[in-house]
């Protein structure tokens, strides 16, 4: 191991140590402080003799002349095994509850390599979360990636818990897991996670990370790439379904641009590097199902878009890798919605493989086809009769705009305990669809509608 | 010879330097211990700027630094065709057996063809004759449905050739010239980063039938074409791309993953071997070749991976086919040249993008091409190019749309709000354009009718009223508009919902043959005019609006035998008529 006292220059988060041989690119380093504190780092940039230095945490109090730095050997690696369920970990992997320390099985780099395409398979179980706008209208399915569009000040921390709490394959009893990680995220909200899952007995079956907002941020980089290994771990080498819960990303994409302005390379859009989308598949990429394995790894990122804008850079490229989004309304939930998400900009790419006749229902799809179709005319109706009027309008609009309404009321406004089985759910679209007159159903079979339309008098109004 | 060893000087991600000796600029290069596979970008003094394709944690300077002496370049032959290559051309498959695991390992090398399997070869000259650079020595049936050409590296003369099973590296036989004597072989090799040449292009006169009918009808691309598909996300860029890559009347497929979601390549990987080619039944994995390059593969395979696509796209026109291209998405390769551009220090140009990205945009593109292919015998073919552009928050004001806008010449415009509304595909009618319809319109007058254009500029011409028409009905709401005007919205509703929307999910409706396409479009805009004459005629709007025969259009989309349209719009004539008797 080499220790050099070479420190030359120090700037924000990055020491640039000189005079150093043999150092290997992304390789760990521990700082030595001169009280003795020790601090980890990353190796960013090396030549032939100098190496800069990525610092988890803070750089204050390192010095050019005291302080000491040891270049590990080896890359980030993560111990592994699986005594580290109901456990609850700092951002660096190192135990934060009381408990003793884990002892690995084995040790594997946090930064994975890349599934080869050839050897995954098609994610296509349905994952039953009891949220009708997932379930029925942007189902989930087991190795699949969606990530949940919030604003500042919704409710995402309730809908990810509910999903964590309520998420099943149907008529299976196969191992399950939950690993969370939270970036960035404040004590309060991270003491919210953790009673819900000790109330409901899910912390026996979860591994948690923990990076909070007085966490150095540079840490944040680390930590849902320590989640994902172990969620990997779990799922491929031991065979079990791991939902992976990473809250908050838009942190973890702010600490990516602190880093990169330090380092100052050229900025692409809003000053956020121009790699970010490739850093960001680097995480979200890994999900899904391989052969050869029982396991799937299922992740549901949070994020939260800065001034509720879809285009922002994070929510953009974000919604580029994933599969699909989930969107959180803010009109919605000023209307005493919960849980307030629009299905209009939602959407999983996944659905179609994960639904239909023996997976969940035959008429899934048509339904919720036409329930798209009608909200979507019903609230471009809401406008037109903002303007002339709901009179002004046709007896088949106004049946539009009360499906629009019954719809948001019924359908998507739900419990936060309230754990719908997708049959429910479809019950429920089948008696909002009834509002229409049947030449309006397009979408959904034919032989569908007398089967599953309870003929109660709604329609008729 | 003894050689002197080079070594790595800098890494920073996926930038290497290295001292090289006898580098040479785009040569490929191996670096470290690991020998992971990288191209050289740039030559200062002596020190080589590289690009590697791999993962390069844990190099070290002073590891090894040890050029090829050779260009990247793809392997040409037997055994491409139902293959999934990463954008180094290499094989997946193989890259699994090697790795033994789902993961990709680093420093794998896996050549591009099987060296162990025995093709058949039947040689088509023979001793003695005298053979141009591309002309066809022999054949290989490579799949049920494709018979690979092998093509003369070389002009001389044959010295021996036999048919026989052979494996693709065995001498199939030898040519001489100027005295000297060349082995032949089933494969060769090609600079990715060097167009193919031909002896002559040609001016698009062919359409690419796409069985997609807003592409075929509205906007469609000729053979040898440009296309670009720009949409944010979620607007159905991939599915669009993939019912192109299923549907279309070329023989061969390329189909480029750049940079995108690994489970939608798997989505392809166990889709195609199912899917019927609908020309031959047999599984249109035999036509196609795959290259995956997901986001989180190395970034710099990512950036070489549209040029190996493109090549082996370019060599199967060689042979004389129709190759259709896709590439999804163009976007990613632009942010690749944008990351490592920016690794390099150089100055960037817009938006951080490197200042040449307009120029590697229209070289590519200008790949795409009708031609008459080299070799002695008239061989013509094509390759088309469709190209998935991502803009970031849809907003296609920013520099990879606008540049990739400029060479192409056919826009399909993705809207958000059409996906929203399930209107699939999601094309808009009204933003999109194609520069070919003039080139194509004699086509389509002698293959299909000779009023089509005519109507398809009717039919356009409606819905560019139905747009107008809709800014007054957000003020008045539909009941104060005239009859006239309200009959218009009911057939631009017909168009929209009956023509435009296809169902890929439907057995019947997934393709759509051009006649039948013609036939849809007839029907409608018979049942417009007959609308427009009854209304002249005092018959008021809704009895037409009630009027059987309208559902019996809303569900033509599923008609399979042609003789039905005939029955259909007698039965148009028939219910107009008796509507104008009840009067």
């Amino acid at each position: 191991m080499k220790e050099y006292k070479t420190i030359t220059e120090i700037a924000g988060p990055l020491v640039v140590v000189s005079d150093v041989s043999g150092v290997a690119y992304n390789e760990i380093v521990e700082i030595m402080m001169p009280n003795g504190e020790r601090r980890k780092g990353q190796v960013l940039d090396v030549s032939t003799n100098t190496a800069v230095v990525q610092v988890f945490g803070s750089t204050t109090g390192i010095s050019t002349t005291q302080s000491t730095v040891r270049f590990l050997g080896e890359t980030m690696r993560l111990g592994l095994t699986t005594d580290m369920l109901g456990r609850v970990f700092t951002g660096l992997g190192e135990p934060r509850d009381k408990g003793p320390r884990v002892i690995p099985k084995e040790k594997v780099d946090i930064t994975g390599l890349p599934i080869n395409p050839y050897s995954r398979e098609m994610p296509n179980e349905f994952i039953q979360t009891g949220v009708s706008t997932i379930d029925g209208m942007n189902t989930l399915v087991r190795g699949q990636k969606l990530p949940i569009f919030s604003g500042a000040g919704l409710p995402h921390n309730q809908l990810t818990v509910q999903i964590a709490r309520q998420a099943k394959v149907r008529g299976t009893g196969e191992k399950f897991a939950v690993v969370f990680a939270a970036i960035g995220i404040t004590h309060e909200e991270a003491s919210f996670f953790m009673r819900d899952f000790e109330k409901t007995g899910a912390l026996e079956s979860a591994v948690l990370f923990l990076n909070l907002a007085d966490d150095p941020s540079v840490e944040r980089i680390i930590t849902p790439r320590l989640a994902l290994t172990t969620a990997e771990y779990l799922a491929y080498e031991q065979g079990m379904h791991v939902l992976t819960l990473i809250t908050d990303m838009t942190n973890y994409c702010e600490a990516l641009r602190e880093i990169s302005s330090a380092r100052q390379e050229v900025p692409g859009r809003r000053g956020y590097p121009g790699y970010m989308y490739t850093d960001l598949s680097t995480i979200y990429e890994r999900a899904g199902r391989v052969r050869g394995s029982k396991g799937s790894v299922t992740q549901i990122p949070v994020l939260t878009m800065p001034g509720d804008d879809k285009t922002h850079p994070i929510a953009d490229l974000t919604g580029y890798i994933t599969e699909g989004q989930i969107l959180l309304s803010r009109d919605l939930h000023r209307k005493n919605i919960y849980p307030p998400v629009d299905p209009l900009p939602s959407l999983s790419r996944l659905m179609n493989s994960g639904i239909g006749d023996k997976k969940t229902r035959e008429d899934h799809k048509g339904v919720s086809d036409q329930l798209y179709a009608g909200y979507a005319n019903g609230r471009d109706l809401r406008s037109l009769s903002a303007v002339v009027g709901e009179e002004a309008l046709s007896a088949t609009d106004r049946r539009f705009l009360r499906l629009a309404d019954e719809f948001e009321k019924k359908f998507v406004q739900q419990g936060a305990y309230e754990n719908r089985d997708i049959e429910t759910t479809l019950d429920i679209a089948w008696d909002l669809l009834s509002i229409l007159p049947e030449e309006e159903l397009k979408r959904v079979k034919k032989e569908h509608i007398p089967k599953y339309m309870k003929k109660n008098g709604n329609g008729d109004s | 010879m003894a050689k002197e060893q080079g070594h790595i000087k800098r890494i920073s991600g996926p930038v290497v330097e290295a001292y090289v000796p006898g580098a040479r600029l785009y040569d490929v290069i191996k670096v470290g211990n690991e020998k992971l596979l990288g191209e050289i970008i740039k030559i200062v003094g002596d020190t080589s700027v590289v690009q590697v394709y791999e993962d390069t944690s844990g190099l070290r300077p002073g590891e090894p630094a040890e050029t090829t002496g050779q260009p990247l370049s793809v392997e040409l032959g037997p055994g491409i065709l139902e293959s999934i290559y990463d954008g180094i051309q290499r094989p997946l498959k193989v890259i699994e057996e090697r790795a033994g695991g789902v993961f990709i390992t680093r420093g794998i090398e896996a050549p591009a063809l099987d060296r162990k399997k025995v093709w058949e070869f039947k040689a088509v000259v023979k001793k003695g004759d005298k053979v141009k650079v591309g002309d066809v020595i022999g054949t290989v049936q490579e799949t049920d449905i494709i018979v690979h050409k092998i093509m003369s590296p070389y002009e001389g003369k044959i010295e021996t050739i036999s048919s026989g099973k052979y494996k693709i590296e065995d001498d199939v036989g030898s040519i001489s010239y100027e005295g000297k004597k060349y082995p032949l072989k089933m494969y060769q090799r090609w600079f990715v980063r060097k167009s193919r040449p031909v002896i002559e292009k040609f001016p698009p006169t062919i359409p690419l039938i796409t069985g997609q009918r807003i592409v075929d009808t509205f906007f469609p691309i000729a053979k040898g074409g440009t296309a670009c598909i720009p949409g944010p996300f979620g607007s159905g860029k991939t599915v669009t791309q993939q019912s192109l890559a299923k549907y279309s009347d070329t023989q061969i497929v390329v189909y480029i993953g750049c940079g995108e979601r690994g489970n939608e390549m798997t989505d392809v990987l166990k889709e195609f071997p199912h899917l019927v080619d609908p020309k031959t039944g047999k599984p249109l994995m035999m036509r196609t070749v795959l290259i995956a390059n997901t986001s989180n593969m190395p970034v710099a395979a990512r950036e070489a991976s549209v040029y190996t696509g493109v090549t082996i796209a370019e060599y199967f026109r060689d042979m004389g086919y129709d190759v259709a291209l896709m590439a999804d998405s163009t976007s990613r390769w632009a942010e690749a040249m944008r990351e490592i551009g920016g690794r390099l220090e150089e100055m960037p140009g817009e938006e951080g993008y490197p200042a040449y990205l307009a120029r590697r945009l229209a070289e590519f593109y200008e790949r795409a091409g009708r031609v008459r292919c080299l070799g002695t015998d008239e061989r013509y073919g094509s390759v088309s190019i469709i190209g998935a552009v991502s803009p970031p928050g849809g907003d296609i004001s920013e520099p990879v749309s606008q540049n990739t806008l400029r060479v192409t010449k056919v826009f399909l415009a993705l809207d958000a709000s059409l996906a929203y509304r399930r209107h699939f595909p999601a094309i808009n009618w009204l933003k999109s354009y194609t520069l070919y319809s003039d080139a194509l319109e004699e086509f389509y007058a002698e293959n299909v009718s000779s009023d089509f254009t005519k109507m398809i500029k009717g039919a356009m011409g409606l819905l560019q009223k139905e747009s107008e028409l809709q800014e007054v009905v957000q003020l008045v709401g539909p009941d104060a508009l005239p009859e006239k005007e309200q009959a218009v919205l009911m057939v631009t509703k017909m168009i929209r919902e009956d023509f435009l929307q296809q169902n890929a999910y439907s057995d019947v409706d997934a393709r759509c043959e051009l006649k039948k396409q013609y036939q849809m479009l007839k029907t409608i805009m018979k049942f417009g005019e007959r609308t427009n004459n009854a209304l002249d005629l005092g018959v008021q709007l809704k009895r037409i609006n009630e009027l059987k025969v309208k559902g019996t259009i809303g569900r033509m989309k599923e008609i399979a035998d042609m003789k039905e349209f005939d029955k259909l719009q007698k039965e148009i004539d028939v219910n107009f008529d008796d509507l104008l008797k009840m009067r």
